[in-house]
């Protein structure tokens, strides 16, 4: 027997051994957990209908699979939340038929809440909390005891010792639960409600809003304000309170079981004790709801919620759930957004385009890659062709409007985004609505967004294409050709220094010769560093600038061509007998680590990706050291291109490079130690990470002092990067000063900004040296513009 | 997860019928290795696109490691497809999840897992040099040398 076949054979035999283990029971269960997910889906018989059959079913077998009923139940209850009404009353109507089973899925769901808040999982906690106020309803649970429990989650709000965002965590929980319990409360214990209302009201009053500016995507109110998400959702629930809590959205199908349910008993949910703060605990970034549109910029037809109605509220968190379980297929994503319920009730397309760019626009960083949302909205185009298109150009077109005051982080994406979309649509756009850009000067956010957009999509396509594709009024904003400039040409190379060596080694280089050949030309170049004394200088600049000039000249052709080039004269297996040239002429010297880099700009200044890829290179062959790339930005030499973007594509690209190599240096340490203590226990697993030695105490020492060594440099990366920021913005603020000019200019909003980002992007990593830099760095004597940079990243976790 | 798993729940990861004839081993170890593979074959590029476009959007998923530019076997010219490697099989996913059934130097490309970059498959494995389906097709397309090579080679005069 051949051994494909054997595989074949074995495998369907395991499969008949698999039909053959499942007994009846199992189908069962499956059977009932299909019919609990899927009830209140598109069915041919009315809601109703299907819920009362199913809650006849469920009892008719609550006795044998009980337990496995209320675990589904639970479950949908907190993974549906679209579908709180629907198992709430299904719920109901089988606590109606079943004291008891009401009375321990009340209790399976408190353990819930106790679970979730303990977890720090505050989304799922809010959604418990929700569906408890909706059990009221259906009256599975007393009014009393549940305003109880929101008295008691209200209560935090008054723990000084913990962190703010804590108790916002929790208010924000009983707010959102207010939507569906909010009126029943109002008939049958109004003045409960006002109380719990006036206990919010003082919370929202006294909270400091610190963390706010970091936060909002632009700095103007104008059109729209943007308002720190519990403020606006507060808003929300006062004007719904005002209109006497009648809400028409969300769909209740136990009104029309009120005949049954009214007869049941209620329960008490059993009285919760919440978890204290804990140094460790994680809590929701605050957020500014982002707003783009309002009812004017809809066309006619429904009416677009306004921004404190609790639809707008309720809609939109419906739309952000529908993301967030459904990204990763964006197919699939795309057709449920279009399929809303109720989408003929409001302009879906504006709403869908103001969630999608919300999640692109969030800070501090968005929750999914960027690209998620660009190939969704693409999808989106593709299902609507006949306004999605549309509806997104008119997005584009305010936004563009308004990108005098936007967030730096968020300028950057939205060039990213937008090149990225047009790439797909060959780049077709109404370029001439934005001709007034090009009287603009460079810096001007607008004349800005058009040069790095038309950079971005050069790079997507071609020079030639995006020259073409522009009116000549921008020709202003079109990229340079992305040419290299070699030094050392045959015209040039005669009148500089070296030059005759450096036409030598190109044409040693070109003949694959090999490293020690390549030495030897470069040791007949002078050193000018040499000052007449003995000291022998610790390296030669001139053999780094034409080693580096040669090189890359000669890899010009292509990104690959450039990368072999280098790779060539790294150490390896091959080459172990010949020097290897890096370590020779540059080795750990920050100064000529600073000359290479500075050479490597001179040849290809006018390809920023190809100075990008580069930079990333060198980092990745531990040429170059993060913390002389950092260094190198700052750098008088780099000061002309400060503010173009790919400055900081190559920064932030260093800055990840680093945290990833902590981080998996971290991952290797608690790996090895729990191998090392994972077989103290002597587990007889055949898992095959344990067929490896275990690793010895020395080992895991030695891992340890690397993982330290490394975490040294991180922090030593991040004092660099913020030690220069705050000297080049101080330096700009006295200038400005004594000469009597106003600082707020363009290239101070764009390094503000900048500084802004390094905070934002890599916060987490920051975090850590959170108390080093206030303690060195971000002292209460700096300037209060860039010290507020630092507070608004500490005002995230407090 | 195994593979009919992954069809059901994350259908734009899931591996797709075609299988390389030439690779070197079991079926078995192809689809381990497809299940497991930071690289991905991309098919339905222009002869024209460039390496600093195939940077520039596959960068978007997360960082590549390695582009290989499939070639002419006799040219060595770009033939149409590519090879990406990323660091990691997240970032891979992600290319298949977002960039897949997307336009790159408009036209729509089509990623798909590759069990790994081997030196050789570089090469288009057509009589003539490109890839198989640039002989067979019938159509025009200038980014791929106009008709298909059987087509255009019938097109040719014949000689005085």
């Amino acid at each position: 027997m051949s051994r494909r076949k054997f595989d074949e054979m074995s495998d369907y035999d395991s499969s008949r051994d698999r039909k053959r283990r499942r007994t009846d029971a199992v189908e069962i269960e499956d059977r009932l957990e299909s019919l609990i997910i899927r009830v209140g889906e598109k069915s041919t018989s009315s809601l109703e209908s299907n819920l009362e059959g199913l809650a006849s079913v469920l009892e008719a077998d609550i006795n044998n699979y009980k337990s496995k009923i209320l675990k589904i139940l639970s479950d949908c209850a907190v993974t549906m939340p679209e579908k709180t009404t629907i198992y709430t009353t299904l719920v109901g109507l089988l606590n109606a038929k079943n004291y008891n089973f009401g009375g321990e899925f009340v209790d399976m769901m408190a353990k819930k809440l106790k679970e979730a808040l303990k977890a720090c999982m505050w989304r799922t906690a809010r959604y418990v909390l929700r569906f408890f106020s909706d059990m009221v309803n259906c009256h599975v649970i007393s009014t009393n005891s549940l305003l109880q429990l929101l008295h008691t989650l209200l209560d935090t709000a008054r723990d000084d010792n913990s962190p703010q965002v804590r108790s916002d965590a929790y208010v924000y929980a009983v707010l959102s639960c207010l939507p569906w319990v909010g009126r029943e409360l109002y008939e049958k214990k109004e003045q409960d409600l006002e109380r719990l209302l006036k206990h919010i009201e003082i919370y929202i009053r006294k909270r400091t809003r610190k963390h706010v500016p970091g936060l909002r995507v632009w700095r103007s109110d104008r059109p729209h304000p943007q308002e720190e998400y519990l403020d606006c959702l507060w808003a929300q629930i006062c004007k719904l309170r005002a209109d006497m809590w009648q809400e028409k959205h969300i769909a209740r199908p136990y009104v029309a079981f009120d005949s049954i349910l009214c007869e049941a008993l209620q329960h008490n949910i059993p009285p919760l004790t919440v978890p204290p703060h804990h140094p460790d605990n994680t809590y929701t970034f605050p957020w500014v709801v982002f707003r783009l549109f309002d009812y004017t910029d809809c066309p006619e037809g429904p009416v677009l919620p306004g921004a404190h109605s609790i639809e707008r509220y309720l809609i939109e968190e419906h739309l952000h759930n529908i993301l967030r379980e459904h990204h990763t297929e964006r197919k699939q994503c795309a057709a449920v957004l279009l399929d809303f319920p109720l989408k003929h009730k409001i302009p879906l397309e504006y709403m869908i385009v103001e969630v999608v760019l919300a999640e692109l626009f969030h800070l501090p960083t968005p929750k999914y890659l960027e690209i998620c949302f660009g190939s969704l909205l693409i999808e989106l185009c593709k299902l609507q062709p006949a306004t999605m298109p549309q509806v997104l150009a008119q997005a584009v077109e305010l936004l563009y409007d308004r990108i005098d005051t936007m967030n730096v982080c968020c300028h950057d994406r939205f060039v990213s985004w937008f090149s990225y979309h047009l790439s797909n649509f060959q780049f077709k756009w109404s370029w001439d609505d934005w001709l007034d850009a090009a009287q603009l000067d460079p810096m001007h956010p607008r004349a800005k967004f058009i040069i790095e957009v038309l950079q971005r999509s050069m790079r997507l396509s071609y020079h030639q294409r995006i020259a073409e594709v522009v009116p000549e009024q921008f020709d202003c904003f079109v990229p340079a050709k992305p040419e290299h400039i070699f030094k050392y040409g045959a015209e040039t190379a005669p009148e500089m220094e070296g030059g005759e060596v450096a036409q030598r080694l190109e044409a040693c280089i070109r003949a694959k010769g090999n490293p020690t050949e390549v030495l030897q030309i470069l040791r007949e170049l002078p050193n000018p560093l040499r000052d007449g004394t003995e000291d022998e200088p610790s390296f030669n600049p001139l053999q780094v600038q034409i080693f580096t000039q040669v090189l890359l000249h000669l890899g010009s052709k292509s990104f690959s061509h450039s990368f072999a080039g280098i790779t060539k004269f790294l150490k390896t297996s091959q080459n172990s007998c010949h020097p290897q040239l890096f370590e020779v002429l540059v080795g750990p010297n920050e100064e000529a680590q600073m000359v290479l880099l500075r050479e490597m700009y001179e040849v290809w200044a006018k390809h920023q990706q190809m100075l990008v890829m580069l930079t990333d290179k060198l980092l990745r062959s531990h040429i170059a050291s993060c913390a002389t790339v950092a260094n190198w930005i700052f750098s008088k030499e780099m000061q002309h291109d400060f503010t173009r973007s790919y400055i900081w594509e190559i920064l932030h690209g260093t800055i990840r490079k680093m945290n990833k190599h902590v981080a998996r240096l971290q991952k290797e340490v608690n790996e090895a130690r729990e191998r090392h203590s994972g077989r103290d226990s002597d587990d007889s697993s055949s898992d095959e990470e344990d067929s490896r030695p275990r690793p010895t105490e020395e080992e895991i020492e030695r891992m340890e002092e690397k993982l330290e060594a490394v975490q040294a440099d991180q922090k030593n990366l991040f004092l660099i990067i913020f030690q220069r920021f705050i000297m080049i913005l101080s330096e700009h603020l006295v200038r400005c000063d004594t000469d009597g000019r106003d600082f707020n200019t363009h290239w101070y909003r764009w390094t503000i900004g900048r500084l802004q980002e390094i905070f934002m992007l890599h916060n987490t990593q920051v975090e850590r040296y959170s108390q080093t830099l206030s303690t060195l760095l971000f002292t209460q004597d700096l300037d209060p513009h860039i010290l507020d940079a630092f507070n608004q990243f500490v005002a995230l976790r407090s | 997860e195994d593979i009919s798993t992954i069809v059901m729940t994350s259908p734009s990861v899931a591996l797709s019928s075609y299988r390389d004839q030439h690779f070197r081993g079991s079926r078995h170890l192809q689809e381990r290795k497809l299940l497991t593979s930071c690289t991905l074959y991309v098919g339905n590029v222009s002869f024209y696109t460039t390496e600093e476009q195939l940077y520039e959007l596959f960068g978007r998923a997360g960082d590549v490691k390695r582009i290989v530019m499939g070639l002419d076997k006799q040219r060595k010219t770009p033939c149409g497809f590519i090879f990406v490697e990323y660091f990691c099989r997240e970032d891979a996913e992600s290319c298949m999840r977002y960039l897949n059934g997307t336009r790159l130097d408009d036209r729509i490309i089509r990623c798909d897992w590759d069990a790994g970059f081997v030196e050789g498959r570089q090469y288009g494995r057509g009589k003539t040099g490109g890839q198989v389906r640039d002989e067979y097709r019938t159509d025009y397309d200038p980014g791929r040398g106009g008709y298909g090579k059987i087509v255009a080679q019938k097109t040719v005069l014949p000689q005085a």
